[in-house]
């Protein structure tokens, strides 16, 4: 255990180190950081990102990558909500099995492009990308849905809890990340992702199912998306067709290969992608809090993506050497 | 010897196997008894490396049958070889290296369902088990990747073994090994044997086969000429069996005047690849460089160009000592290199046929870095037209045209620089026989304009038929330098099969 162990630890313990780094650093400058509220905060501002990491974490192991995960999670928002709008009648948690399975049905079609047609899976994704988005303006008109057509149960749901007034919605997601740890470390399948992105040559020869397990990763990133999507019409009460779910994709990526998942896929663990969103969280609440205007938030924000990134590569450059030396 | 037992393991019949009509195995009959160790042996290409791919489901032959136990099988895939109990070990395995040795293990062997658990604990142990069985200390929680190729193996056999496999391929697991590393492995394959299991082991070192196997198959040219106790035949026997053909004689009027020394290469040596490699190759010229692949003549050459140059030994051009580090210091002092897989190193496969003749001579075409298209067209027609290379267009991408006219085309591109010196790696291999007589004459021409030409190539015709004289390379060290006159199959074949000395 102890080499894959501490491998493995040492990544995860860099990212865990660079949280504590920042939020001492901004905390010395403005003490208010450091509170139970901005706690919250940072809290409320992950779930969406954590659920969809998840997924992503997975498609990336596989070697491939999802970049049309913001426009199943804007599409399958804005079916749901105008479902909620056009037949208030329905009962509200109907809205999670119709979000889920619209998400469900979405990354399906990503899964079949790219098995069936041999299509790299970011020209693919790229491609619905922009068709989902399209389809999303289409089926709504361009018309937004409106905060009084959003259940207020549903809305509630990031609001609070019985236990400690938590917003449910940091439950689901921490209920998700448990759910992605048992299926990626613990059942046969899970094994067979990290198998097919380690070595996609050799899958086929050892029994694994290529273009099942394919399907699966796809199918199962746009159904946390289509989770993702519900839980941003609780979180803000509206479903807007072009802000909805926009550029989502791409602060999910970010986390996840923060998080130390390998674009080459085969590398990756639940626990440093857990750690790679909560430190984007950190940075996107300390940054309103520094007073840092808006306008430059985006920049700075990417600069901190590029910054977490080449202290990673550098932490893992030496990891690799060291496994050289052993090796000699 | 061991008596085989009555009903053979397997039994192969009327096995061939074709890759795009050419027949790479014809009609082979083999019986593999129980508890033997079994050799395959035969030249580059003679078809043993297919015939054991086709035992484990790698390849479905195109005509045959199988039968295990007596009883017909079709081995469809390695997932069902694996469930008939036959594991293919390759040289360097498949692996997953971001998995644990463990999960290597166990991966694929399980039939259970999508979902169910993976018992960790119980795996590792299991793992663990099984590497000390083997008796080789192998912490089984580390990732695959970064394990010598000798604990690949290892890991390769415990698979083979934990999934109870009966008969276990081995194909050339010698080759990257240390002498101890392969005492180890032959160790373990005889304490395999004596428990009833068949290994059959591809190699090409004949102390090798000697010291471990039972009996030898010998394959030439997708045949199996011959299948004995190794005790029965000598090391002239085998390595007759495995040339054995009628030699092609090819018309050779190679008359060039022989002149002075334009290579020397004196004490060439980069440790662990070759070693004190000395030789010249004079104007007008053809000197072979023969061996097996692998004998490290492609790095000699590399080194030779600065590609990856040698840590000690001197390289002269024209008499005067140079220390090339880079290839355009090469292509500077006269150098050439076509090299040998042109598919990697070669061509610019998306690329027009035009700019890839005219890839090394930039400063020609470009002479203020802006491309003149009429000069580039003008030198890529010239080469078309010498050398005959058959295309639609000069505009068409050069992974279009056939194999032999791609090679052509590189060619093509080294002789516009005009190099008093041409290695050419390889330069027939994959190429149709019509193409070949076509690179012949051309070789032959270049020799008679003067240029002195290092020919590396596995096709001892080839060499027999074009080099004045022929240099053979065994491991990394120079094992013989054989005039024309003298030359034959067997002598080169001799000196390519490491530490076997035979007076053919």
């Amino acid at each position: 255990m102890n080499a894959l162990r501490s491998i493995l630890a040492r990544r995860e313990t860099g990212i865990a180190v660079m949280i504590v780094l920042f939020t001492i650093a901004v905390s010395l400058y403005k003490p208010q950081f450091f509170t139970l509220n901005s706690l919250r905060v940072i809290l409320l501002l992950t779930p969406l990102v954590m659920i969809a990491a998840m997924g992503q974490m997975l498609v990336l192991v596989a070697r491939h990558v999802d970049l049309s995960m913001g426009s199943m999670l804007g599409l399958s928002a804005m079916i749901t909500g105008m479902m909620f709008r056009d037949m208030p009648y329905i009962p509200w948690p109907l809205g999670f099995v119709v979000a889920i399975g619209i998400g469900t049905m979405l990354g399906l079609i990503n899964g079949a492009l790219v098995t069936l047609f041999r299509l790299p899976s970011i020209i693919v994704t790229l491609g619905t990308l922009n068709l989902y988005r399209g389809l999303t303006f289409i089926v709504s008109n361009a018309r937004q849905v409106d905060r009084q057509f959003v259940p207020s149960d549903l809305k509630g749901l990031s609001q609070t809890s019985p236990i400690f007034g938590i917003p449910w919605i940091i439950f689901m997601a921490f209920a998700v990340v448990l759910l992605t740890y048992w299926f990626a470390m613990h059942t046969r399948v899970g094994r067979q992702i990290f198998a097919v992105g380690s070595n996609p040559v050799a899958a086929p020869l050892r029994g694994v199912k290529v273009t099942q397990v394919t399907l699966l990763v796809f199918a199962i990133s746009g159904a946390l998306s289509g989770l993702a999507g519900i839980m941003y019409a609780s979180r803000w009460g509206f479903v807007n067709p072009s802000n909805t779910g926009f550029g989502f994709e791409f602060q999910v990526i970010a986390a996840v290969v923060i998080g130390g998942v390998s674009i080459n896929g085969g590398v990756g663990s639940v626990v440093g992608v857990m750690l790679g969103v909560l430190l984007m969280g950190c940075v996107a609440a300390a940054l309103p809090l520094l007073g840092i205007p808006g306008t430059a938030q985006g920049a700075i924000y990417g600069a901190v993506i590029l910054v977490a990134l080449l202290i990673d590569r550098s932490v893992r450059r030496q990891g690799i050497s060291g496994l050289k030396l052993v090796r000699v | 010897m061991r008596e085989a037992e009555a009903t053979p393991l397997i039994s192969a019949r009327g096995i061939s196997k074709s890759f795009g009509g050419v027949e790479v195995l014809r009609d082979v009959d083999l019986d593999l008894a129980k508890g033997e160790i079994h050799a395959l042996l035969g030249e580059n290409g003679a078809g043993k490396s297919t015939f054991a791919k086709i035992l484990a489901g790698v390849h479905l032959p195109t005509r045959g049958t199988l039968a295990l136990d007596g009883r017909p099988v079709e081995v469809s895939n390695p997932v069902v070889a694996q469930k008939l109990g036959i594991t293919l070990i390759h040289q360097e395995p498949i692996s997953f290296p971001d998995l644990s040795v463990a999960e290597n293990l166990v991966l694929g062997r399980s039939e259970d369902g999508w979902f169910s658990g993976v018992p960790w604990a119980e795996m590792t142990r299991d793992a663990q088990r099984s590497m000390d069985l083997l008796g080789v200390s192998i912490d089984v929680t580390r990732p695959m990747r970064g394990l010598s190729i000798a604990d690949q193996q290892m890991v390769e056999i415990a698979r083979a073994l934990a999934s109870n496999s009966r008969l276990i391929i081995m194909d050339e697991p010698t080759a990257p090994l240390t002498p101890r590393e392969v005492e180890t492995l032959f160790g373990i394959a005889r304490r395999l044997r004596d428990e009833g299991r068949t290994i059959v082991f591809i190699s090409h070192r004949l102390e090798e086969v000697r010291a471990l196997c039972d009996r030898v198959t010998i394959f030439r040219d997708g045949d199996k000429v011959a299948t004995d106790t190794i005790g029965n035949l000598s090391d002239v026997d085998i390595i007759r069996l495995m040339i054995g053909r009628p030699l092609k004689e090819y018309i050779h009027k190679h008359s060039a005047e022989i002149g002075d020394v334009a290579l020397e290469v004196q004490g060439l040596t980069l440790p662990g690849v070759f070693q004190d490699i000395s030789f010249s190759v004079r104007r007008g010229e053809i000197v072979g460089l023969g061996g097996l692949v692998g004998a490290g003549r492609t790095d000699v050459a590399r080194a030779i160009f600065g590609i990856t140059p040698a840590t000690s030994g001197v390289v002269k051009v024209d008499g005067k000592a140079v220390a090339i580090k880079e290839p355009e210091e090469a292509i500077a002092l006269g150098l050439a290199l076509v090299p040998e897989d042109r598919a990697v190193a070669g061509i610019f496969r998306t690329l027009p046929v035009e700019q890839n003749i005219t890839a090394a001579i930039p400063q020609r075409i470009a002479p203020a870095g802006i491309i003149r298209r009429a000069v580039e067209k003008a030198f890529a027609l010239g080469s078309v037209k010498q050398l005959r290379i058959r295309l639609a267009s000069l505009n068409q991408p050069i992974g279009e045209l056939s194999g032999g006219n791609q090679q052509k085309a590189i060619l093509a591109r080294w002789l516009l620089v005009d190099p008093s010196i041409l290695i050419l790696d390889e330069p027939t291999r994959g190429i149709d026989i019509g193409v070949k007589a076509e690179f012949y004459d051309m070789i032959g021409e270049l020799a008679e304009q003067g240029k002195a030409i290092l020919l590396i190539s596995s096709e001892m015709p080839e060499l027999l038929a074009l080099c004045d004289r022929i240099l053979v390379m065994a491991e990394g060290r120079l094992t013989a330098e054989i005039p024309r006159a003298e030359a034959s199959q067997e002598k080169i074949m001799s000196a390519a099969v490491p530490r076997v000395e035979i007076a053919a």
